[in-house]
């Protein structure tokens, strides 16, 4: 019905903005990440899930091996044309809200693998919220993309009830 | 998403054996297959029957890629390969094209390539073994291992740039030499391995869950293994002392003592063990080599294929020519085809070339262990249970940049 | 008991009329496709050639005929490498299978017919290994250009 052009009330607006800050606090802090593993970014994402450059200080450590449980998905490495279909499946067996990073020059625009074989960038099938570009990034890069996601999370707005709220 | 997705692959079957019996999917997308293997196995309960093991989900063509870069330009690609030892790639690739091109290194690079080669041989096992222990709930052990892995991943981009993917060998030499105080740092963390790798020992070699879990399962008979084409670790472990390092000895191998470390079974506990084994193997070999460096330049004074030092590219005319056509045409190397192999961290990996003349490869192949070893998997798969997959998949080693090229 | 080096396993395979030369340290032996199969039985059997290495072809698209297909085998008895080598043209490129003497046969010879479309007579699980139910072509020949993809998901946007 059009009655719902009316701007809500000011007093509604600091709600949904305080509940959007706590909200988005909350999910940033508690990432599950589906580590979507192919090739040698793996290496990196050994090692900054260790001891010595920790995700679990950022919340993002525990890795789920179900879609069903994850939220963000981190496509390590490169996709080939073959392994499309299962990233793609993999995505959509997520539930909202979902995130995904694209970890290494491959999974961003497919590397320097320019031929019949590899995806030219998982952003060609999946929307991507941070690209974290290296071949591989070092584990500090990687820790400045999963900040950086964390910033985007606190900035955005989570309807949680409706559309509006 | 409205459409069905298509399916990549044709299982080998489709139908059971038995009444009752289940066909699972298991992978490509997967914690414990190691990146991207694909197996579709019929079970009986939790009795494996039948498995069908697909690869290919990480063919990223290396063979094409190969053919529309220079010979230089190429050890990139090579490293990429085997990804967790990647410096043993360059030196095997470097190795082949300076057969064919007939040329000799230095014996400081000789000797440097094995010490290094055998670095990397480390991390590769380090890398192998605490994956499989993860696997298995041994969360502990993977932390120890994979620290020892990432002080050396340090160490090695102090030497050359990069943690993982190195690009380190050059056709004729290295890249550089070793700068200050490399040395003296890796007798650290040789002593710090001891240490952790001890402690690992300790937790694993005689616990009574980790025994009971490896122990006579994913058996492999030396007939079956020579049969199936698998080299390395995996023939050691079934009790065929076969390691090119002794038996065809390249590189400064003819002038180290080492022992190849060699099984009884061929199950997962022995292939844990030689790896163990060949880990201190390698230490061993380290140590004599850290003694043994000799002096003088890393790389040969071959213009067909060293660029030329760069005061000289400043000011001399011919060494600009030089440098150029080096870069843009690549090194010239001699028409013909020849196939070196080394032993890495898998087994044979060999390197086939076929040039024509010119700057740019003909055709490259690499002879991938990880390849073959996947070829005969279903024979350490087929008839144990479903939960022994995951630790028997972990002691293949099965790395994907090398298997699907 | 002393091994044979590279020039004495030449001659003995070379024994009744094979073109033999020793190339890098590897023999390497030429011959026809119909007399592939006999030679690789008596590598194996005789000459102790028991690790099939690998398969793979190249491809000679200015020559016919066309395709070179190479195999290498090892000896783990002599520790010696041996290159067999054999020619097929682009129009019949079938050559025998070594899947009945080899297990490792099976993955290589599956590789070698995805990238350049070599059939092998009597492997009959010649199925997509590192390309996909549905690929069209062969990527490692020539003329197959390296930039034709062919994905399976389209593309978004």
């Amino acid at each position: 019905m059009n009655a719902n052009l009316k701007r809500p009330a000011p007093a509604l607006e600091y709600l949904t903005t305080k509940k959007d800050e706590l909200v988005g606090w909350a999910r940033k802090f508690s990432l599950f990440p589906y580590p979507f593993v192919t090739a040698c970014c793996a290496m990196e994402f050994m090692s900054v899930s260790s001891t010595l450059y920790d995700t679990d200080r950022f919340g993002a450590a525990l890795p789920r091996f179900t879609p069903r449980q994850s939220d963000l998905l981190m496509v390590v490495g490169t996709v080939t044309h073959k392994q499309a279909p299962i990233l793609r499946k993999v995505y959509d067996q997520m539930c909202e809200p979902k995130w995904v990073i694209a970890f290494g020059v491959c999974a961003t625009s497919g590397g320097f693998y320019q031929n019949y074989a590899a995806l030219p960038g998982i952003d060609k099938i999946i929307p991507v919220d941070v690209y974290i570009p290296g071949c591989p990034p070092r584990p500090e890069m990687v820790i400045d993309g999963i900040m950086q996601l964390q910033d985007k999370i606190a900035r955005s707005k989570h309807p949680i009830v409706n559309d509006r709220f | 998403m409205s459409d069905v997705l298509p399916n990549p692959i044709r299982p080998a079957f489709t139908e059971t054996l038995g009444e009752d019996h289940v066909i699972v999917n298991i992978g490509p997308s997967h914690p414990a297959t190691h990146g991207t293997i694909q197996i579709v196995a019929e079970l009986d309960g939790e009795k494996v029957v039948r498995t069908d093991v697909h690869c290919g989900y990480l063919h990223r063509g290396f063979e094409k890629e190969c053919e529309s870069h220079t010979w230089h330009n190429l050890i990139p690609y090579v490293d990429r390969l085997n990804y967790c030892s990647a410096l043993i790639n360059n030196f095997a690739y470097c190795d082949a094209v300076e057969t064919l091109m007939g040329i000799e290194i230095t014996p400081r690079c000789r000797y440097l390539r094995t010490l290094l080669a055998e670095y990397s041989r480390l991390a590769d096992h380090l890398t192998c073994i605490a994956a499989s222990l993860m696997e298995l709930g041994a969360m502990t052990a993977f932390l120890y291992l994979v620290t020892i892995r990432d002080y050396i991943y340090e160490h090695l981009a102090d030497l050359t740039g990069a943690r993982v993917t190195y690009s380190y060998g050059r056709i004729g030499g290295l890249a550089r030499d070793l700068p200050e105080g490399w040395l003296a740092r890796l007798a650290q963390i040789l002593e710090q391995y001891e240490d952790f790798v001890g402690r690992v020992h300790g937790l694993m070699d005689r616990n009574r869950i980790f025994i009971d879990r490896m122990r006579d399962v994913g058996v492999l008979t030396p007939a079956e293994a020579v049969n199936w084409g698998y080299t390395g670790p995996i023939l050691r472990s079934t009790g065929v002392p076969r390691d090119l390092r002794k038996d065809t000895p390249y590189l400064a191998y003819a002038e180290l003592d080492f022992e190849v470390p060699v099984g009884i079974k061929g199950d997962n506990y022995d292939r844990y063990f030689v790896r163990m084994r060949e880990m201190d193997e390698s230490v061993h070999m380290i140590h004599q080599l850290m003694d043994m460096l000799p002096g003088g330049p890393v790389s040969v004074e071959d213009r067909r294929c060293v660029l030329p030092d760069k005061q000289l590219v400043y000011t001399e005319i011919e060494s600009t020519i030089n440098h150029f056509k080096l870069i843009i045409d690549g090194p010239q190397v001699p028409a013909g085809d020849c196939y070196v192999a080394h032993e890495s961290a898998n087994g044979e990996l060999g390197f086939y070339i076929v040039s024509t003349g010119a700057g740019v490869p003909w055709k490259v192949h690499c002879r991938a262990p990880s390849f073959v070893h996947m070829g005969g998997a279903h024979r350490m798969l087929d008839g144990y249970q479903l939960a022994d997959i995951v630790p028997t998949f972990g002691s293949i080693n099965m790395i994907g940049g090398e298997c699907d090229r | 008991m002393a091994r044979p080096d590279a020039e004495t396993m030449r001659e003995q395979v070379a024994g009744d009329g094979r073109e033999t030369t020793v190339s890098h340290g590897t023999v390497v032996v030429e011959l026809a496709p119909a007399a592939f199969l006999a030679t690789a039985q008596e590598l194996k059997s005789r000459h102790g050639f028991d690790l099939l290495l690998d398969v793979t072809a190249v491809d000679w698209p200015e020559r016919e005929p066309r395709f070179d297909v190479v195999w290498h085998f090892y000896s783990t008895r002599h520790f010696l490498r041996v290159r067999v080598r054999t020619r097929v043209s682009a129009a019949d490129p079938v050559v025998d299978s070594l899947s009945a003497l080899y297990g490792s046969a099976g993955f290589m010879e599956r590789e070698c017919h995805d990238m350049y479309g070599i059939r092998f007579r009597g492997n009959d699980d010649l199925r997509p290994i590192l390309l996909y139910e549905g690929f069209e072509g062969h990527p490692l020949r020539k003329d197959y250009p390296k930039r034709r993809e062919q994905p399976l998901v389209p593309y978004r946007k």
